[in-house]
Parts: structure tokens; sequence; C-alpha cells
């Protein structure tokens, strides 16, 4: 821990990535509220330090008066899953094409790379929200949707080092006592590609809960009742006259995880890659 | 660069091109469900009507067939009937796209003024405290979800301040006579200062959203390939000529540093292109990106299918671009 996380900040980032972990494991138990129930005598109640605010709704309530900080530790569970589900997916698959790719070389590598340039021709947004459009909205499909386009940024990155790797001399000693193509390629290359892989990993985790967010934003995600933090923001946009407090929260909830997750994964990139200081 | 390398690039271009164009056409005709029925999904329709839909989008022909037909109309910049306005998808696009044109276009701007400086201030700056700073303003920046930072601007200098429109692109008395359909060309074309700055005060905030965290990413380029050149023998040669350091960092130096810059900011255009429909959505902007988000709620397939090419097209054309001008800036790649 001390070698992969050096100083206080990486430390503090890397602790609160791990409480919203935690908290959204923990979202029955710890959410001081149910985040579907709605009374409107609550309606768009303000955060307990102010006028008219309530210690047992610390964050104040939405439009339907439902409480805010429940729905955002629920709402940790859907932004945490999409963004570790969609990586997780898009890890496999990009490592094995890229490994494919980088390897075989010839018509696979030609076949593969002409679908990773295709896919790179579209503004990630742009492509994640046509699909959308036409599968309808909901958790799985905004995965696919995600992990569709996200396998690229594994694939590239793998892809590339495997061109190195396959020169090298263990590959070759491998190759020399007849290993076969796919023991060289997942015994010896992927073990020792394995950490730019995972630093990528741990941006893009990041990247694909802001998308998510933005997504579950434009109404496209996920739909209601579930808490999202992306569609907690645009329930909040018609009230920012008089309750600032609907929109404004669960974005920064959003900002604080993105941004643990970023100074976390730097610190891990530094530590893993000493090739990309700087 | 020769016309033949130049050749060689545009017909690397092709299958990029043609690739994007069967996506989206696989985008709508592949997904699970029938477009027909789900755009009349609200409306009551009968089978019958239905059916009429589904011979009038073609979706009763074969794939194959459908392909070709979209491609032949696509190419003649004609993507058929757009459902809800009753009128050609291609003029209903034209319409929104200077919009969106002019918001990109000042995104891009404060983007690059607010990156290329800071960034060259962090390089030489290295380690103090501007650099880190800097650093840490970038972190924020590319954490920021742009949706929620937009709604924020609003709050504070629209609703609180009222010093700033809430929303719009220009106020309905301040409307300059339209020539080209962009604001701010046409309020400079026909003089009209009260117009300019009008269309100015609505542009600012969507344009800062917009171009926040694109300025994130070209700071920190910006910065690394500055360091990477301050480094280099040449730049030693110039100090040792005694030439002034304004001269060294303006002249020598960040000619070669703003390569990457330039680079970068073509892929992430990608982000300004994708971030339009967010921060149109938050600002009321009437350009394409909400108009693609309104049209995917009325189910106008065709209208959606056609600004998703669109944006894909402009996209691998830019970073075409970009690549091009890499390759001429550069003497190095220029084989």
């Amino acid at each position: 821990m001390k070698r992969l996380l050096p100083g206080r900040l990486a430390q503090a980032a890397a602790l609160t990535v791990l409480a919203f972990v935690l908290l959204a494991a923990c979202a029955p138990l710890v959410a001081p509220h149910d985040p579907a129930d709605t009374d409107l005598f609550r309606r768009l109640q303000p955060p307990a330090w102010m006028v008219n605010g309530d210690w047992s709704y610390p964050l104040g309530c939405d439009a339907l008066g439902r409480d805010i900080l429940s729905r955002i530790i629920y709402g940790a569970q859907v932004s945490i899953f999409i963004g570790v589900v969609v990586v997780l997916i898009a890890t496999v698959i990009g490592v094995m094409a890229g490994l494919a790719a980088g390897y075989l070389r010839g018509w696979v590598d030609r076949v593969i790379s002409g679908l990773v340039d295709i896919l790179l021709g579209f503004p990630y947004l742009i492509f994640a929200v046509g699909l959308m459009a036409m599968m309808g909205p909901g958790v799985l499909n905004m995965v696919l949707a995600l992990a569709y386009k996200e396998w690229v940024v594994p694939c590239r990155v793998v892809r590339g080092e495997t061109l190195a790797a396959r020169e090298t001399e263990y590959v070759e000693a491998a190759r020399a006592i007849g290993a076969s193509g796919l023991t060289i390629m997942l015994g010896e290359i992927l073990p020792n590609i394995l950490s730019p892989v995972i630093v990528v990993a741990t941006v893009r985790i990041a990247q694909v809960i802001i998308l998510e967010a933005s997504l579950s934003f434009l109404g496209l995600g996920v739909q209601p009742p579930t808490a999202s933090w992306g569609s907690m923001v645009a329930d909040g946009r018609a009230f920012i006259l008089d309750a600032w407090w609907v929109s404004t929260f669960p974005g920064l909830a959003i900002l604080l995880l993105v941004l643990s997750i970023n100074v976390a994964s730097q610190a891990v990139r530094d530590a893993l890659d000493p090739r990309l200081h700087d | 660069m020769s016309p033949s390398l130049l050749l060689h690039r545009l017909l690397q271009l092709l299958p990029v091109l043609l690739g994007v164009t069967v996506i989206v056409f696989g985008m709508m005709s592949l997904t699970p469900g029938d477009p027909a029925e789900t755009m009349l999904a609200n409306q009551n329709a009968t089978p019958a009507q239905i059916a009429t839909l589904r011979h009038d989008m073609g979706l009763d022909r074969s794939l194959p067939v459908r392909f070709a037909s979209f491609l032949t109309h696509a190419v003649q910049g004609d993507f058929g009937q757009s459902l809800f306005h009753h009128r050609p998808v291609a003029a209903v696009i034209a319409e929104r796209l200077p919009a969106t044109v002019e918001l990109s276009a000042a995104a891009l701007l404060f983007s690059l003024l607010l990156a290329i400086p800071l960034g060259v201030i962090a390089a030489v700056h290295r380690g103090g405290l501007l650099d880190r700073l800097a650093t840490v303003g970038s972190l924020f920046g590319v954490s920021l979800p742009g949706f929620w930072f937009g709604i924020l601007l609003l709050l504070v200098f629209a609703v609180d301040f009222r010093l700033l429109p809430v929303s719009g692109a220009i106020d309905y008395a301040s409307q300059p006579p339209t020539i080209t359909g962009f604001l701010i060309l046409d309020s400079l074309l026909a003089l009209r200062l009260d117009s300019l700055g009008n269309a100015l005060a609505h542009l600012l905030l969507p344009a800062i959203t917009l171009g926040l965290p694109m300025a994130a990413i070209l700071m920190r380029v910006t910065r690394a390939s500055m360091l990477e050149v301050l480094r280099q023998d040449y730049i030693t040669f110039a100090e040792a000529k005694g030439l002034s350091r304004a001269r060294i960092l303006g002249l020598h130096a960040l000619k070669n540093a703003l390569l990457p810059t330039i680079t970068v900011a073509a892929i992430e255009t990608g982000s300004l292109l994708g971030g339009n429909m967010v921060v149109e959505t938050v600002f009321g902007w009437p350009g394409l990106g909400r108009l693609v988000v309104e049209s995917i709620f009325a189910r106008n397939y065709p209208l959606v299918q056609a600004a998703v090419l669109l944006y894909a097209l402009t996209y691998v054309l830019v970073n075409f671009c970009a690549d091009l001008l890499y390759t001429v800036l550069n003497p190095r790649v220029r084989m």
C-alpha cells in the first residue's frame, strides 16, 4: 500500500474511493431513509443547517420530498456498478483483441485495427447516445452501449505493448521450446504488460462514471425511481431558482468520487510505470 | 507534403468513413425492436398504419437493399423526412447547425487561450506554486461533470448575481437580421453592436462549460511537451547565444511544443461534439445537440441517425485535418 500510494493526498483519495464503495455496498444499512420514500410535506425541504432544515434529512429533500442523502448513497451503487462492470468487460475483450492483433498480426490485426479505427471515429458520448436512443434506457443497455466502445481503449494499449513484447528474448525463448501461441500470449506476454492495463482501467472507471452520469442526466440512462446521480442533477435543474441543493449535492458526489479515482490512479500509475513520469 | 502522400492518406480515410456509416446504419437496423412500431407506440396506431410507416421507411426491404439505399441517399445529403417537423431531415439539421458550430468554436477558443499560457507557465516554473495550482486545477477540470458545472455557473452568475442570461442564444429583441445564420457573424455584418453584446453574453457560460474539460487536458499536454522541448539542445544553444527568455520560449520552444497540443485538441473535439448535447440541454441552446436529445424523446429516428452520422464524420475529418497539419508542421514525419 505504501509503495503503491505515496503521499497523503493519494492516500486520502484512495480512502475516499473506499468510503464510496462501502457506502454503496451497505446502502440499506447506512442510508437514513428509503430512497424512494416520497412525502410532499417535505417537498424541497432545505438542508439541515438552513432555516426550516431538519437534521433527520441532512442534505434536504427533492421535489417529491425524498431524502437527498439517501438517494446519493443509493446512487453510488449505480455509478460504481456501471463504472466497474463496463471497464471490466471492456478490459477482458480489449486484452484478448489486443493480444491477438499484436501477436498474430496479419489479417487478424487488420480486422481488429480496422474496427478500432472505425469506433474511434465516433465521439464517445455521441456513440453511446445513438445506441441508447435505439435500444431504450436501462442499466443493462447502458452497460452494453458503453462497453461496445470502451474496449477500444485497452485494446490499443495491449496491441502496442504486445507488438513490442513479441520481439523480446523471453518470447523468443518460449517459441523455441515449442510453446503454443495461446500459451505465449496468455502465459508470457500478458503478465508482463499488465501494469499499463491496470493503470488505464483505473482511469477509465472515472471516465465511464462521468459518461453514465451524462447519459442519465439526458434521461437516456437509469430510469426513475432508481436513484442515479446524473438524473438527480437533472431533476434539480427545474428548481435552481429556489432549491439549489437538489442539483448541487449529487453533482458534488460525482466530482468527489471521480476526482478521488483520478488522484489515486495517478499515484498508482507513478508507482507501476516509472516511464510515465511527468 | 507530396500529392501522392495526400492521396494515400485520403484512400486510408475511405474505409473508416464507410465503416462509420455501416455502424450508424446498424445502430438503427440491428438493434432489437421495430423502429416503426416504437415511433408510433404512443399514438394508438393500427397495424395497417404501422405497416404503412414500415413501407415508407423501407423497413420491409432486405438489409443489404436498405443499406444501399441509405448510403446512396446519404451521399446526396438526403436523410429522409423528419417525422416531427414534416420537413427534410437535412434542412432541420442545417437550421440548427450554426448555433452549435458557434458554441463549439467559442469553447475551443476558450480552452486554447486558457490551456496554452497556463501550460507554458507551469512548465517554466516547474514544481513551483503556479505549476502545482495548474496541476490541481487540471485534475478538477477532467473530473467535473459538465452538466453539473454548467448548472453551478447558472446558479452563481445568472440567478444570484443576475449578470448573465439564463438560457437561449440571444434575446428576441436583439436578434440580428439572418445573413449567415451565425449570430455573432450576422451581428458583425449588420453592424449591430447591441446584438453582438447580447449574443456574447449568452455564449459565455456555455462556452466555458464546454471548453473547461478540454482546457484541463490541453494544459497538461502543453506542459508535458514544453518540458520535453526545454530539455533539447537547441534551447540550450539559444540560451548560450544570449537570446532573451521571452524570445526562446515564444519563438523556439512554443512552436515545437504545440505539435502534441494540436493532435490532442483534435482528438478532444470528440468531447466537444458529445458535450454539445449536454451543455445545450443545460443552457437551452438552440443547436444540434439539443435537437438530437429532443428527437430521441420524440422517437424521430431518421433525424437522430443523420445527426450521429454528421457528428462522426465531422470528428473523423477534424482528426484527418489535424493529422495533415501535424505532418506539414513537423519535418520529422514529412517523408
